[in-house]
């Protein structure tokens, strides 16, 4: 067994956990964008990216090509992330964050019962979004579909730190995730801050759910929920105030993930959910602050 | 008599049910520095925070000719106050080039922005060095400048400045209010300063106002205070 080693099947399989990381990636962004602002969890981050997938279906099942779908998703997303928080969350802004959490879980249920009462069930699909022929890199086969799927989700990553990073807009959100009252006293508008937070959680969302349907035979309304727990346990294993540490996170675990169902016969792909949930309890046990998040230390 | 710059006309403030002003009424004329002093829960910072929104107030507030009494903090930010607010509000995760830029974030006028940098340097040269440190990192006297420097990166025409000196050496203070100082005399700038150390709030002041639970108790020049006999027993402790 040892000598027969197979290489080329362990690099396929690394790429395989990338793409899926990849795609986590992108979900667990979406909560750390919104852990750092308020403190809090959203519950409905996957559900809202699920309504958000099935709005690109609905978009191309109307005639456009996937990715004009995929862009045009985008923007509703990122519009209706705003309209959740001026709507939802904004009311209980000042509450205690068990408050909020608790809010977050009923969006759950409402978004998730939304899309039941709009989408009939029957069996969907989205289009393949890359070509399904493999593609040869150095003599080892890899599918252009995983290959685009991790370069679109670190693309949708890196767009996202560069708003950040480099634009007025993304400076002023940062400064209201760290201090609000003297964020205000900038002229900052805070309030806005959190909502621009959302649009953008909900975008990183839909980038997730639309990467995550065509991968699968079919879809219905639960199709985000395991890649919640996923993006969470992966944002836990790499820091969860930290942004760096959800997307490096989120890439061990899908590798790891991949790997373990791979290798180990008894897990194989059903038992590929406990391995994450074992991941976020040991980190919790071991490192609670994860591998790149910081203590949080408070002058008293 | 011209119009004052501020004035604060029977204000009063409140936390949730406590209240903190009972009817303050005080002005700053243009180009004037005016310190606040009191004890310990007189009111002194929250007079700033109504000034500049930050808690509940009613009452008449006016600057510069608009009613600002009712208006929230960004708003009234965007008018020209610049409040160093008290912990000195320091954008701790963020460097100290990103603390400046937010210092001019409601501006548009990128040429005036680049011009104030350099101004801004020129009072405290040694943060061109520490452009690329996190803000956090920085000591206390270091945090207190950086978020003075950050005031007048909006160009206000008045800044409100929340206890100075707190936790700080005597040296860091007195350079601090030393720029001050230089600040109105140069630019003329106007202060509305909360100082706990009243032989420095009266030497860097023109007038002053002694407040006592939530009320003004004494007022009148920094001159005649500091010769007046219950001040300088309560306050300055000679």
């Amino acid at each position: 067994m040892l000598f027969a080693f197979d290489w080329t099947e362990l690099a396929q399989q690394i790429v395989v956990g990338l793409a899926s990381g990849g795609v986590w990636a992108t979900l667990a962004l979406a909560l750390v964008l919104i852990y750092r602002s308020t403190g809090v969890l959203n519950f409905a981050q996957g559900e809202m990216a699920m309504f958000s997938t099935f709005i690109a279906w609905s978009l191309v099942h109307h005639g456009l090509s996937y990715w004009a779908a995929f862009a045009l998703t985008i923007g509703i997303s990122f519009l209706g992330g705003i309209l959740v928080q001026r709507a939802v969350i904004r009311p209980v802004e000042d509450a205690p964050v068990l408050t909020v959490v608790i809010v977050t879980l009923g969006l759950f249920f409402v978004v998730n019962g939304a899309a039941r009462w709009i989408w009939s069930p029957e069996v969907r699909s989205l289009p393949n979004a890359f070509s399904t022929r493999p593609i040869d890199v150095a003599g080892v086969a890899f599918s252009i579909q995983d290959l685009g799927t991790i370069a679109v989700s670190l693309g949708a990553v890196g767009l996202l730190w560069l708003f950040f990073r480099f634009t007025k807009l993304g400076l002023a959100s940062r400064a209201a995730a760290v201090n609000p009252e003297a964020s205000r006293l900038l002229g900052v508008r805070v309030s806005w801050m959190l909502a621009l937070g959302w649009g953008l959680a909900a975008a990183m969302g839909a980038v997730s759910g639309m990467l995550t349907a065509p991968a699968l035979a079919s879809f219905d309304q639960n199709l985000m929920q395991p890649v919640l727990l996923y993006a969470f346990a992966g944002a836990v294993l790499g820091g969860i105030d930290s942004p760096f540490g959800a997307v490096v996170g989120t890439l061990i675990l899908g590798v790891l993930v991949n790997l373990i169902g791979t290798y180990v016969d008894w897990i194989g792909t059903e038992l590929r959910l406990p391995v994450a949930l074992a991941v976020i309890l040991g980190v919790l046990l071991i490192r609670p602050t994860g591998l790149f998040g910081r203590e949080a230390v408070r002058r008293v | 008599m011209p119009e004052p710059l501020l004035q604060l006309d029977d204000v009063e403030a409140r936390y949730g049910p406590v209240k903190a002003l009972h009817g303050v009424s005080l002005t700053v004329g243009e180009g004037e520095v005016v310190a606040v002093l009191g004890a310990n829960g007189a009111g002194k910072t929250t007079t700033l925070r109504a000034v500049s929104g930050t808690v509940k107030r009613s009452g008449e507030i006016v600057f510069a000719g608009n009613r600002i009494s009712r208006r929230p903090p960004e708003a009234v930010a965007r008018l020209g106050i610049a409040h160093v607010p008290e912990g000195r509000g320091t954008l701790t995760d963020l460097s100290v080039r990103e603390n400046l830029r937010l210092g001019a974030y409601v501006r548009r006028d990128r040429a005036g922005i680049r011009e104030d940098e350099q101004r801004v340097l020129s009072y405290f040269p040694w943060l061109e060095d520490r452009a690329r440190q996190t803000a956090g990192t920085l000591s206390g006297g270091e945090q207190q400048m950086l978020a003075l420097a950050r005031a007048l990166m909006l160009r206000p025409k008045l800044v409100l400045l929340d206890e100075p000196s707190l936790g700080l050496a005597p040296m860091v203070v007195s350079e601090i209010f030393r720029i001050v100082g230089e600040l109105n005399e140069r630019e003329g700038l106007a202060v509305l300063v909360v100082e706990q150390n009243a032989v420095l709030a009266l030497e860097a002041s023109s007038r002053a106002y002694v407040l006592e639970v939530g009320k003004v108790a004494v007022e009148g020049s920094s001159a005649e205070l500091r010769r007046n006999e219950s001040v300088r027993r309560s306050y300055l402790g000679y």
